[in-house]
């Protein structure tokens, strides 16, 4: 029964100190919101639901080919896709071009993008409360929440802050949190203490 | 489900207005020129009718002029400018400039006044970040004489 206890304890630890530490622009857990799902087509036809990711951090960026600054982030997106892919990370993009495909795929194939692209509808952009200027990225947390958003061209190591601050976050909306969730399940008390938001 | 206003909801309109252009005397038979007049916020830029790179979108006048045709549209000379996410200066647009068009006047052309138009196309940006390419109509009134 003390261990039982000890390791409750320690959960629990991990749980609050993984939300003491997102500081700065990351938002507070408890000011976060949930990002609308979509299910956008890929290259290869393949739909890409927003939720498929769930328990990953996402980096969901709307770019477009004709964006100047955007051009400057995607490599770093490719960098973020290609170090952090063993620690439940993603770079999801969002192309907002008028003509679709056209000129995205040919953009992929010449950047050797390694993330998924979709093609963003209007519809994709309302849910985002209207994406007005690109680029714009949101860092969505292991839970499917918003933790920062960026509108413009911002430094690589704000994203990468960002990112790593997500990554240690234990607190994962549920999904890394099982033995803590279940534990839960058989101790009310600590169902109330977990799951408080 | 629109959850996110805040952060996002800072729609800039249109960045680049047009001065509503002087009426036009257009003799019949005649070539004629209009001048329009484009203003761009402080801050921003738009890529020229010949911007450096091909996936940039070029500012475009496009005209709907009968009963005249259009013979030379002809653009301000670029300004070449660095930005904060390029490499090198890019061929733009600043500030206010103006858009020359040259119509031909058919001598069949009905005297009186008329309205043509124009859209015109163009894509903005700040040092940091772009709005989505938008068209702005124009609207030039002629009177047309013999």
């Amino acid at each position: 029964m003390k261990l039982v206890l000890a390791a409750i304890a320690i959960l629990s630890g991990l749980a609050f100190t993984g939300c003491s530490r997102t500081s700065g622009v990351v938002k507070a857990e408890s000011t976060r919101k949930m990002a609308p799902d979509f299910a956008l087509k890929d290259a290869a036809g393949k739909t890409v639901r927003l939720s498929d990711y769930r328990g990953d951090v996402v980096l969901l960026n709307f770019w477009a080919t004709w964006c100047g600054p955007c051009q400057i982030e995607i490599p770093w997106f490719i960098d973020f896709q290609k170090n952090y892919k063993d620690r439940k990370f993603a770079v999801l993009g969002v192309s907002m071009d008028d003509d679709g495909w056209k000129s995205v795929k040919p953009y992929i194939e010449q950047r050797k993008i390694n993330y998924p692209i979709v093609v963003g509808t209007e519809e994709t952009s309302q849910l985002y409360g209207g994406i007005d200027s690109l680029p714009t990225t949101f860092i969505i947390d292991r839970g499917g929440r918003i933790a920062a958003v960026h509108t413009g061209l911002v430094s690589k190591s704000v994203y990468q802050d960002e990112i790593n601050k997500l990554l240690d976050d234990k607190d994962d909306g549920g999904v890394l949190q099982e033995p803590a969730r279940r534990s839960a399940l058989v101790d009310p008390r600590l169902a109330a203490v977990l799951f408080a938001r | 489900m629109l959850i996110l206003a805040s952060p996002l909801c800072f729609s800039q309109g249109n960045v680049l207005t047009i001065a509503a252009p002087p009426k036009v005397i257009a003799k019949a038979g005649a070539t004629v020129e209009a001048k329009i007049t484009a203003q761009l916020r402080p801050g921003y830029h738009c890529n020229s009718t010949t911007p450096s790179d091909d996936y940039l979108i070029p500012l475009k006048l496009t005209w709907t002029a009968a009963p005249l045709s259009v013979a030379e549209v002809v653009y301000p000379k670029p300004q070449m400018e660095k930005y904060a996410f390029s490499d090198k200066p890019l061929s733009v647009y600043t500030g206010d400039f103006d858009i020359v068009t040259k119509f031909n006047v058919p001598a069949s052309a009905p005297p009186g006044p008329t309205v043509i138009s124009a859209k015109l196309r163009y894509q903005a940006c700040t040092d940091r970040m772009c709005l989505p390419p938008k068209t702005v109509d124009v609207s030039l009134p002629i009177e047309i004489v013999k």
